[in-house]
């Protein structure tokens, strides 16, 4: 299967939709030849703007620019959406601006530069600010429907995209905003997940299978708006639930679904994630397994 | 200044005072002293049309230290944006009038604003998309002094520089006083015209920004090309409640009944 990472889907869309929709601008933080916005410095330089190495006024530049009518999309990497909460909190959210954040390098798949790089926080930050939508596509094709659904909202969007190049799905994937996405059905378990780690759950339900275990994978590429009735319909028929996310088991998808799941009876949750501890160096592989996040870690806590 | 220009000016010094007085809480201080810069700005200067306050061609005002907000409101409201019989709702349940500047209640503010450092990142930004629209609109913002501790404002002003904004002006309210002391008592600013002007402001030296003609005079100084310009006016906090010039304490207090027949009395005889 071809790989390919999200955020080299972002940049290479954003480029391509630069020449039809010219009220589209593009800011980065010096950071373009990474979070890959530099095909769109390439191909559309007088809307492309460097605002150097200083992501707060990136934000409020994209604040001002979006009062002039234009839509701005903000790169830099994950784990400065902390450095530049307030200004994404009170210059961007409250008088609800139309200014997209794509930031990339999210989660642990970042790898060698280490847990000071690694986003863990950054889908509970986005969740809990107001007027916010909150995406993370699985591959390539969906960071385009993204990108889109993004651009159809007029107010703030985080989209969370990866570093590591990921399977680019063949199958049919349609994405319709604030719906979970049921890409393989199973009565045993019902697991939730995101992002990269979409494909390895998916690898996952292929070793449970071989093992004589069903279950139901579905991919929420909408943290917010959560899915509610989506995940309690599904939790209804397949009570055993399962959140897989290279995200902190705090304040991402696990306690969106915690939320949505609450009250009901018989089901049972279990959060799998980054467990309220950084990451560190390693090559994305090593660090899925030592944090029990790849395939075989989450097959095996599904089995037991 | 002409004696329409001087009666604008102590209404609104009036609506400061009656505001916070009414809502028994705000920052009067802050906003006497910004006063004749706001109305150079929205009575002589600005190209804006209160009848259609979001008119896309319009010169933008961001008050970067938004705690100013009655000041604001005062001059809005004066300039015909909303009926002054808001000024009464000032920092009520529903009101258009919030505590800070918020643009989606308010007609005629064209940015949310309290949180410091971020109007001024925001009016470059403003500036910037209006020079990508290649439209003649003119972006002002006032900061305070204070304010200029937080490291946005050079962020926001090293941006400025480096995309030539010529058609933004960003308005230094120096009154020399923040809420636990003087500046200098909480954090040096130094020689904060050198330190704009490394960051490649235009400095422009206002020595009494409470002095109309002075700061309008500032304000129809040409930009250099390329250069966006900053005016460093000296002020008085308080400016024209004797009580209140150059008090601390009247950072962000509310004047009591008997405090506002007194500010009132002192706006009087200013007239």
């Amino acid at each position: 299967m071809e790989k390919k990472a999200t955020r080299v889907a972002y940049g290479e869309y954003l480029a391509k939709i630069g020449y039809t929709n010219e009220k589209l601008v593009v800011l980065d933080a010096d950071l373009a030849g990474a979070t890959m916005t530099q095909y769109f410095k390439k191909e559309h330089p007088d809307r492309f703007f460097d605002c150097g190495i200083a992501e707060a006024n990136m934000v409020d530049i994209a604040a001002g620019m979006s009062t002039m009518g234009f839509t701005p999309f903000c790169s830099t990497f994950a784990v400065f959406a902390g450095r530049c909460f307030d200004q994404i909190r009170n210059s961007v959210c409250y008088p609800k601006l139309n200014v997209k954040f794509a930031f990339t390098h999210a989660g642990i798949t970042l790898g060698e530069d280490g847990g000071s790089h690694q986003a863990i926080e950054d889908v509970a930050l986005m969740r809990a600010l107001p007027n916010m939508t909150v995406l993370a596509p699985c591959d390539a094709n969906e960071t385009a429907r993204c990108v889109d659904a993004a651009l159809a909202i007029n107010g703030p969007v985080f989209i969370r995209l990866a570093r590591l190049p990921s399977p680019v799905f063949e199958m049919d994937m349609p994405f319709t905003l604030g719906k979970v996405n049921v890409l393989r059905h199973g009565a045993d378990a019902l697991v939730l997940c995101y992002g990269v780690m979409v494909s390895e759950c998916l690898a996952a339900a292929e070793l449970l299978s071989a093992r004589g275990i069903e279950i139901t994978v579905v991919n929420v590429h909408t943290l917010k708006p959560f899915d509610e009735d989506g995940v309690r319909a599904l939790a209804a028929a397949t009570p055993k639930v399962f959140t897989v996310e290279e995200h902190s088991v705090i304040g991402g998808l696990g306690d969106a679904a915690a939320s949505a799941l609450v009250g009901m009876d018989g089901v049972r949750l279990t959060k799998l994630g980054v467990k309220d501890v950084f990451g560190q160096s390693g090559k994305p592989a090593d660090l899925l397994k030592a944090y029990g996040l790849d395939a075989q870690s989450i097959a095996d806590v599904i089995a037991r | 200044m002409d004696a329409s220009i001087r009666s604008i000016c102590t209404q609104v010094r009036r609506d400061i005072v009656n505001m916070t007085a009414d809502a028994g809480c705000g920052h009067p201080g802050g906003s006497l002293s910004i006063v004749e810069a706001l109305v150079a700005l929205y009575f002589e200067k600005m190209r804006i049309d209160p009848q259609n306050p979001k008119w896309e061609d319009r010169d933008r005002f961001v008050l970067s230290k938004g705690h100013a907000a009655p000041a604001l409101y005062a001059v809005l409201g004066e300039r015909g944006f909303f009926d002054t019989a808001e000024f009464k709702h000032f920092r009520q349940l529903g009101a258009i009038l919030q505590g800070h500047p918020d643009m989606k209640r308010c007609p005629g503010v064209d940015a949310s604003t309290g949180s410091l450092g971020q109007g001024i990142s925001i009016a470059v930004g403003m500036a910037l998309g209006a020079k990508t629209l290649k439209k003649d609109i003119q972006v002002y913002a006032i900061i305070g002094d204070g304010e200029s501790q937080e490291g946005l404002v050079w962020e926001a002003c090293m941006a400025a520089a480096h995309y030539r904004l010529d058609n933004l002006t960003v308005i230094l309210d120096n009154n020399g006083l923040q809420i636990d002391g003087s500046n200098d008592q909480v954090m040096s600013l130094g020689d904060v015209s050198a330190k704009f002007a490394a960051f490649g402001m235009d400095v422009v030296q206002v020595a009494d920004g409470n002095d109309y003609d002075e700061i309008l005079a500032a304000l129809n100084q040409p930009h250099k090309p390329g250069m966006p310009k900053l005016i460093r006016m000296k002020t008085t906090k308080g400016k024209g409640v004797s009580f209140m010039e150059n008090q601390v304490a009247w950072h962000g207090k509310a004047p009591n009944e008997e405090q506002r027949k007194q500010a009132l009395a002192d706006l009087d005889a200013l007239n």
